[in-house]
């Protein structure tokens, strides 16, 4: 199966890191991994803020650059949800690429058919399911199902689990007020739980939530979940 | 008058007097306001989860009510026509309204000519859409809400907060206050015991009821085969406004038509669990016209367009006029949450009303609104007939004039986003000139983040740290493999 990796331009840019776990992971699991180059971004935030004649060329580019996949994986749950649920509808040639496009767990659990991806974690972990893996892409408990299978992993649940942190993209800039309502809301939930790791399927919505945890210096520590599937305990 | 080329927007109660953010500020720093909506939402919000999950179907009575709204809006002109000959032949008199002010005119004039100066109300939305009180009030008659919510907002001199629940904004303390200070026949002795207040409020209508000769409502459905309205209702003070008086005007939006009395079925089990949680309300009231000798002898229908046209010619945000006002999506809002209903500046606030508004109105004129969710999709999950709030919230703000500054560097990312190579050198670019602040901080403090950025960034920094470009772009790490 030839799969590729769509980083997404934030994971690109500032959480490389994400992109260099979702690769551990699959080679350790004895997959090759393609990164092409010509890649650029979904366009989900210009689509989303009101701007879809200036997403199309980013919609074509995807389609250009990856149809010639078996599978594409994103590790964003909004990044993959853009893709399924608004491609087609945009864009009619891109259906069947949008169809081939995963979100991290959907490829390693639906897919792969792997819930267990030798990783081990002795940490106190509590999980938050972003909107769109959430309810776009019904991800359901496909994350924590892998979670759950990390050694030395401590997971405890969130309350109000399935509320949303207030990140929606440019909402945060354009309703800072009700924004941060939400994210204090959130904060406090996550620091509820006693855990000192943060981990969620969006790099996005983990600035925005780490953001707020780090301004308050809680010292719990916000992590997009394939870092946590990606650590072994060995020394790398 | 001709008949506009494209359908007209609509006029009332509808539109924001301040962008959403605007609103909002004061709403999300208001500590009583933040509580009362805190603890009432999340009430509703468990109690219809509760009677929503133990409906084996309920996925399929959705799809049903769906479908059925979809058809409506399909033959709507073939339905009303036949609603208006299935009521007329009933014995009621149909009245065509274009907008707001028409409408007003229209009651106006009914009551007017029963030598009528006062009217009792049954809680409807279209009526407050239309600001029906204040026309009322300028042609110097009475209207008197019956509600206990709407009596509670109407004696505060306030406006309505939330589709069901209008005085939502308001915790008991507060309710009696404005009892005490505008209710002048509150006992002087009232508590703040919900039972208490619900009492005075009865003593004090019990008047109204008894007295009043017109009673105007709106309807929840209205059924285009046998002529027939429905009112749904909780508290009984509906079915008083509907039987005691002798002329019944009712405001109904064309929207609210079902096509056959059979319809009521799906209907009748989505909007009691949707929006009050309830198995089935305590009241559903149903008349057809004139039943001579029993009820209201003189009864008037008022078919309100008031920008409805101009949703249905538009096939994405078309299903907004599905909606059956139960209010299911503001109560799992996390934002109507937070900013409460005024913020919205129209009747219709939450979810529903970022996208009926706007719609109803032109999107220019409530730019803001579609702008006013994090697309988080908690609404659509709710909604008992199925509308993609978040679609139609996305295909508005494509059509909401957009900021210069704001477009400007959405175009100019678009142009680097569009080419792999320029996409390639900005990643670099922005690597390289924020390594070294990057590392700067990373020594500082310990993370490679930033505090504070000037504006329009500061919007970010105010409650967030910001993460700066890594080190090394995941493109240059892969290309060191």
């Amino acid at each position: 199966m030839r799969i590729a990796l769509f980083i997404t331009c934030v994971n690109d840019l500032a959480f490389p890191a994400t992109g260099i776990a979702v690769t551990r992971i699959l080679r350790r699991l004895g997959h090759t991994v393609d990164f092409p180059a010509d890649q650029t971004c979904c366009g989900q935030m210009h689509a989303n803020t009101g701007y879809r004649a200036e997403a199309m060329p980013m919609v074509r580019n995807y389609v250009d650059v990856f149809d010639s996949y078996d599978a594409i994986v994103a590790p964003s749950g909004s990044c993959t949800a853009m893709i399924r649920d608004q491609y087609p509808r945009l864009h009619a040639p891109a259906t069947s690429v949008a169809a081939r496009t995963y979100e991290l767990s959907e490829l390693l659990v639906d897919v792969l058919g792997v819930t267990d991806v030798g990783a081990e974690f002795p940490e106190t972990v509590t999980y938050h399911p972003t909107c769109h893996g959430l309810r776009m892409l019904r991800l359901g408990d496909r994350p924590l199902t892998l979670l759950r299978q990390v050694r030395g992993i401590q997971l405890v649940e969130l309350g109000d689990a399935e509320e949303c942190c207030g990140f929606g993209g440019t909402f945060a800039l354009k309703n800072p007020d009700v924004s941060t309502a939400m994210l204090t809301d959130k904060c406090a939930r996550v620091r509820d739980t006693g855990a000192r790791v943060l981990a969620a399927a969006d790099n996005s919505c983990l600035a925005h939530i780490g953001g707020g945890l780090d301004r308050h210096r809680s010292g719990v520590r916000a992590v997009h979940y394939a870092e946590i599937l990606a650590e072994t305990g060995a020394t790398s | 008058m001709s008949h506009p080329v494209a359908p007209a927007t609509g006029g009332g109660r509808i539109r924001t007097p301040l962008p959403f953010p605007t609103a909002a500020k004061p709403a999300v720093a208001d500590t009583q306001l933040r509580a009362n909506l805190h603890r009432a939402t999340r009430t509703i919000r468990a109690k219809r989860a509760r009677v929503v999950d133990e409906v084996p179907d309920w996925e399929a009575l959705r799809d049903a009510g769906s479908a059925i709204k979809a058809d409506v809006q399909r033959r709507l002109p073939e339905l009303l026509e036949q609603f208006e000959a299935s009521v007329t032949a009933a014995g009621a008199t149909v009245h065509w309204a274009r907008d707001a002010a028409e409408a007003c005119r229209i009651v106006v004039e009914l009551t007017r000519a029963t030598g009528a100066d006062e009217v009792v109300k049954v809680k409807s939305m279209a009526t407050q859409e239309i600001e029906l009180n204040e026309a009322l009030e300028a042609a110097g008659i009475a209207a008197y809400e019956t509600d206990l919510a709407e009596l509670i907002v109407q004696l505060g001199e306030d406006t309505p907060s939330h589709i069901l629940v209008p005085a939502i904004h308001y915790n008991r303390a507060q309710i009696r206050e404005i009892f005490e200070r505008r209710m002048a026949d509150a006992p002087s002795d009232l508590s703040d015991e919900p039972a208490a207040l619900a009492e005075a409020a009865r003593a004090h209508l019990r008047r109204r009821f008894l007295s009043a000769r017109v009673a105007v409502s709106g309807a929840n459905f209205a059924v285009a085969d046998t002529g027939t309205l429905v009112v749904v209702e909780s508290e009984g003070n509906g079915r008083m406004c509907l039987t005691l008086p002798e002329t019944l005007i009712s405001v109904v939006g064309v929207e609210k038509l079902l096509p056959t009395f059979t319809d009521l079925e799906v209907f009748l089990q989505l909007l009691p669990r949707s929006s009050t949680g309830e198995r089935m309300n305590p009241y559903t009231s149903m008349w057809t016209g004139v039943t001579p000798g029993d009820g209201p002898q003189d009864v008037h229908v008022v078919l309100v367009d008031n920008g409805r046209s101009a949703v249905l010619a538009d096939p994405v945000g078309r299903p907004a006029l599905s909606c059956i006002r139960c209010s299911a999506c503001l109560n799992v809002c996390p934002v109507y949450e937070r900013a409460g209903g005024h913020a919205y500046g129209s009747v219709y606030p939450g979810p529903i009303g970022a996208i009926l508004s706007p719609q109803l109105t032109g999107v220019a004129d409530n730019a803001s609104l579609p702008y006013a969710s994090t697309l988080c999709g908690a609404c659509y999950d709710v909604c008992p007939v199925k509308i993609n709030i978040p679609e139609i919230l996305v295909h508005l703000r494509q059509q909401a004039p957009h900021p210069p500054a704001e477009r400007a560097t959405m175009r100019v990312l678009s142009w680097v986003m569009r080419s792999p190579r320029r996409w390639a050198a900005a990643l670099r670019l922005a690597r390289a000139g924020a390594g070294p602040l990057g590392a700067y901080r990373e020594r500082r403090t310990g993370a490679r983040t930033l505090r504070r950025l000037p504006w329009p960034a500061s919007a970010w920094t105010r409650s967030r740290d910001v993460p700066l470009p890594a080190p090394q772009t995941f493109r240059e790490w892969w290309g060191k493999q």
